[in-house]
């Protein structure tokens, strides 16, 4: 696929569906820069994987809920790059409980990284992809946006709002070559995902026409297509990479 | 004054296709020169970095005509 030499970011990248995004584009040619909330040496150890694989990448430390903290981290990687070609919107945290049991700052918490997160970071890039007149945003949204699920209001609203969101950005850039997809994964095999409960993941799989979970690499590979040229006349679209369980 | 509006009015007519000429102080991005709002938004953003300065949203929500752009720079540069 056609990333190679291109610049990416992808934020959430050291650990889970991030870690193998970056690790992905960095085998199809991309140079990454590696952002991270708190999981440092994580972050670095992906930084020296890409590197291994003869691509540029550095860590970049920030909070995407924080306004200044998401033009720092961009400016810096402008900086380096001296380009953003493809950003990955996919940093995202779960604050799980019933609706009845939410507190209203694991309402705010989940909002604030997964949506307004996602707000900000494609606010800060789209200022020098406007100006390349090229760009592609690839936005980690979840198949729960499009289905619901219990015990994850807040999550799922923030999912399902970044769908609009992609739409949104989709239909305000394309007149500037740049592209805005999402991908909804399904139910995938990582940290997040190991926190669920036996009962809540036997009723998931039930669910999956597939019958496995998912891996971090079956939602990578569908990012580096959107990543890439080949996918140039597609946007404004959510991608499920669910094993069949929304249709 | 006048340095400043020759510099706004390149770049106005490389970014919206206009004529020299009807890039008058007067003149609104939207109405008069047929510029989208996409448009004035990169507008601005070329003008921050002609100028090397600033704008932020609020202010940028204010330049709708040639002038404004004019006073706004000569005001804050």
């Amino acid at each position: 696929m056609k990333i190679e030499g291109k610049n990416a970011l992808v934020t959430g990248a050291s650990r889970g569906i991030g870690r193998e995004i970056a690790l992905e584009l960095a085998r199809q040619g991309a140079n990454v820069a590696v952002n991270y909330a708190g999981s440092e040496k994580m972050a670095n150890d992906v930084v020296d994987e890409i590197k291994s694989l003869g691509r540029e990448a550095f860590a970049v430390q920030a909070d995407v809920a924080d306004g200044d903290a998401v033009s720092n981290m961009m400016k810096r990687v402008i900086e380096q790059f001296g380009s953003i070609d493809i950003l990955v919107n996919n940093a995202g945290i779960t604050r799980d409980n019933l609706l009845m049991r939410m507190k209203e700052e694991d309402w705010d918490a989940v909002i604030d990284t997964n949506l307004k997160g996602v707000f900000l970071c494609t606010k800060a890039v789209t200022r020098q992809m406007m100006k390349q007149r090229s760009g592609r945003i690839i936005n980690i949204s979840s198949i729960v946006g499009v289905g619901g699920n219990a015990g994850q209001a807040n999550y799922v609203a923030a999912k399902a709002g970044v769908i609009g969101l992609t739409k949104t950005t989709a239909k305000e850039l394309a007149s500037r070559g740049i592209t805005v997809n999402a991908v909804a994964p399904g139910f995938i095999t990582t940290d997040m995902t190991d926190q669920l409960n036996e009962e809540m993941k036997a009723e998931m799989l039930k669910q999956i026409p597939l019958a496995r979970l998912g891996e971090p690499q079956d939602i990578a590979k569908v990012v580096a297509f959107l990543a890439s040229e080949e996918s140039r006349y597609m946007t404004g679209q959510t991608l499920h990479v669910d094993g069949g369980m929304i249709m | 004054m006048a340095e400043v509006l020759e510099r706004v009015t390149k770049i106005i007519v490389d970014r919206l296709g206009v004529e020299e000429s009807q890039v008058k102080l007067e003149a609104t991005f939207k109405e008069d020169l047929g510029a989208d709002s996409l448009d004035v938004v990169e507008l601005v953003m070329e003008l921050e970095d002609e100028f090397d300065m600033e704008i932020s949203d609020d202010d940028a929500e204010k330049i709708q005509t040639v002038g404004d752009a004019v006073n706004y720079i000569q005001a804050n540069s």
